[in-house]
């Protein structure tokens, strides 16, 4: 257990650039989440971690030791793969005593460790049973649990629960997490599963095209997205194109103008909005903006109503209204009046 | 519920598998069955049935000689093989190597090349080595267990690098992230998950040199020839049916081999 800083890490196949200036600190016994879109970089900058890929450029410390050039070997991060990757010919508990074998502890320590290890994971008695005998859920636990048996000092987890059906997921995110406050684990997750990541993290990092977009805890990604893509990456935004007129008016493109408190510096720029922070008809009444929007598509989706609507010829967004009881449920074609307050929008440059 | 044209396609297949089956396996009966002849110029209907031809095939000085040396030849060309295929194998596919398929097709071309090309070849080859250095080559156990390690060696690396890329990459690095260094991996890890490609390849390069003809009659000298080669000489003076009670103790011989292998790894899943 110890502390995890990357610093300035880099990688580079040929001219491509996956991971580009990478900067982590994450302390003792905290659960980050590495998140990004496919491709963003976060499995490379895992296993640069774990020591599988070999940086361009930067340093890895763990607790006090640089393990920048350590081999995979020596460097004591024990990783959960995506695949599990059990090894087929040995039994659950020779799997989980693989890591102790190699650490020299006698045979007759090994056993207690085993047999803890697995019970942490609730696998107690499957001890004689090869991979291939086990459900999918339960090869997850003796991964987690091999890893853990070996007393690692950061935890890595590379898309963990991915090939878990959606309710075993669910009851395993809460099972890691309890497990890793509990043993006090550095931990650092892979995942592409937004809603995986807000439950599980401590602290957040975006990633997209290698580089780091915002380092946060779920509510400040979700209030303060650093920039446009982590605004439509955490959660879902509206967005309307324009450009800031004078400070504290914002223009888009249709020729709306609103009023917005993060308008600040001048030039063109894209408002970004929270869809469930609008409000409709009555509940609109007091907002520094109002318009009417005409419904162009009403999604059911149970608790929530999504609600297309344009502005006008250019202006478009998404609005999200709870489903409370006999609340009219607007239809295409309708005309509604929508409004927030000058302090929702957050201002981005425009990225065209 | 199957319609009449897919039922149709089932008896094709069927018929197909059936008659190519009968193809392969109807020399063996025919052998089998004329081994138990007791008339001595195999000729139908048999005159009488006889075990004696068996007994006459320890007696045949040429053919248990030939057995011993193609048993020697067959093991040692089948463990140098594994020793050079599986390296060769594993710098194949875990490792971007330049020039890699064509250093592959390299390895699987002595499989498609004729016998007698190969035979040749080797023939001159050992003959100029023998000239130039002075050592005893052509005829020689070294000689011929140098050549049949290049018949053995395609097999090893076909069903080796196809059993490699089978396992799954991730479990080498599980280990390494546990603490294996590289050479423990490949003991503990890589090894046993490619176990039953290496058991296959290591019998198949066996019967592929045990039963080598072409290639050994160049490379064969005075009082040490191959079973095959016993054989063939055997048949140049006699057709009588110790020929056919040899060839059947063959048979018998490799399929017990192939089926107690196949008792340890399914053969099936492997080529």
């Amino acid at each position: 257990m110890a502390r995890l800083s990357i610093e300035h890490l880099n990688k580079k196949y040929g001219d491509l650039t996956v991971v580009d200036d990478v900067t982590i600190d994450i302390a003792d016994g905290e659960f980050l989440v590495l998140l990004g879109p496919s491709g963003c970089g976060k499995t490379t900058t895992l296993r640069m971690v774990a020591g599988f890929v070999p940086p361009s450029a930067g340093k890895l410390t763990i607790g006090t030791r640089d393990v920048t050039t350590l081999p995979p070997w020596k460097r004591n991060c024990g990783l959960v793969f995506q695949s599990y990757a059990l090894f087929p010919h040995m039994t659950v508990a020779e799997n989980v005593a693989f890591g102790l074998e190699m650490r020299k502890v006698s045979p007759a320590d090994r056993g207690p460790r085993v047999a803890e290890a697995l019970r942490l994971v609730q696998l107690a008695g499957f001890d004689e049973r090869y991979p291939r005998q086990l459900s999918g859920g339960q090869q997850q636990r003796v991964a987690l649990a091999r890893a853990l048996a070996m007393e690692p000092d950061v935890l890595l987890l590379d898309e963990p629960l991915s090939n878990l059906d959606a309710k075993l997921r669910q009851e395993v995110r809460v099972e890691i997490r309890d497990l890793q406050r509990k043993l006090g684990l550095t931990t650092i997750m892979v995942t592409h599963d937004q809603e995986e990541a807000l439950t599980m993290a401590d602290r957040l990092v975006v990633m997209e095209k290698g580089q780091v977009r915002q380092i946060g805890t779920q509510r400040e990604l979700y209030e303060k997205p650093a920039d446009r893509f982590v605004a439509g990456f955490i959660g879902r935004s509206a967005f309307l194109d324009g450009e800031i007129a004078a400070p504290g008016r914002f223009r888009t493109k249709g020729g709306l103008d609103i009023a917005c408190g993060a308008a600040t510096a001048t030039g063109a720029a894209t408002l970004a909005l929270r869809p469930e922070r609008i409000a409709v008809a009555d509940e609109a009444a007091g907002c520094a903006n109002r318009f009417e929007a005409k419904v162009e598509h009403a999604s059911y989706l149970g608790a929530l109503l999504d609600i297309h609507v344009s502005l006008s010829e250019h202006d478009r967004m998404l609005l999200q209204i709870p489903n409370r009881q006999g609340a009219a449920e607007p239809k295409p074609g309708e005309t509604i009046t929508i409004g927030w307050g000058q302090d929702a929008g957050l201002v981005y440059p425009r990225e065209d | 519920m199957s319609t009449p044209r897919t039922s149709f396609g089932r008896m094709a297949l069927n018929g197909a598998a059936g008659l190519s089956l009968g193809f392969i396996l109807l020399p063996l009966i025919f052998v089998t069955w004329l081994a138990f002849f007791r008339q001595e110029i195999p000729s139908f209907p048999p005159e009488g049935y006889s075990l004696k031809w068996f007994s006459a095939v320890p007696g045949n000085k040429n053919f248990v000689e030939g057995f011993v040396l193609s048993l020697q030849v067959g093991v040692l060309a089948t463990l140098i093989g594994l020793l050079l295929g599986v390296p060769a194998s594993l710098a194949l596919v875990r490792h971007r190597i330049a020039l890699g398929p064509a250093v592959n097709t390299l390895l699987l071309l002595p499989l498609v090349m004729p016998g007698i090309v190969l035979g040749t070849s080797l023939y001159v080859f050992q003959i100029e080595t023998e000239i130039a250095t002075g050592l005893p080559l052509l005829g020689s156990l070294a000689g011929l267990v140098a050549a049949h390690t290049l018949v053995v060696v395609p097999w090893v690396v076909r069903l080796v690098t196809a059993s490699l890329q089978g396992s799954d990459r991730s479990i080498e690095e599980a280990a390494q992230n546990l603490g294996a260094g590289p050479l423990t991996t490949f003991w503990r890890i890589t090894l046993p998950s490619i176990r039953p490609g290496i058991v296959a390849a290591g019998l198949f390069g066996f019967v592929t040199s045990f039963g080598n003809l072409e290639m050994s009659l160049f490379l064969v000298g005075p009082g040490r020839i191959t079973l095959p080669i016993a054989i063939l000489q055997y048949l140049e003076w006699k057709i009588d049916p110790t020929v056919a009670a040899a060839s059947v103790i063959q048979i018998v011989l490799i399929g017990a081999a192939m089926i107690i292998t196949d008792r340890y790894v399914k053969l099936s899943r492997v080529v």
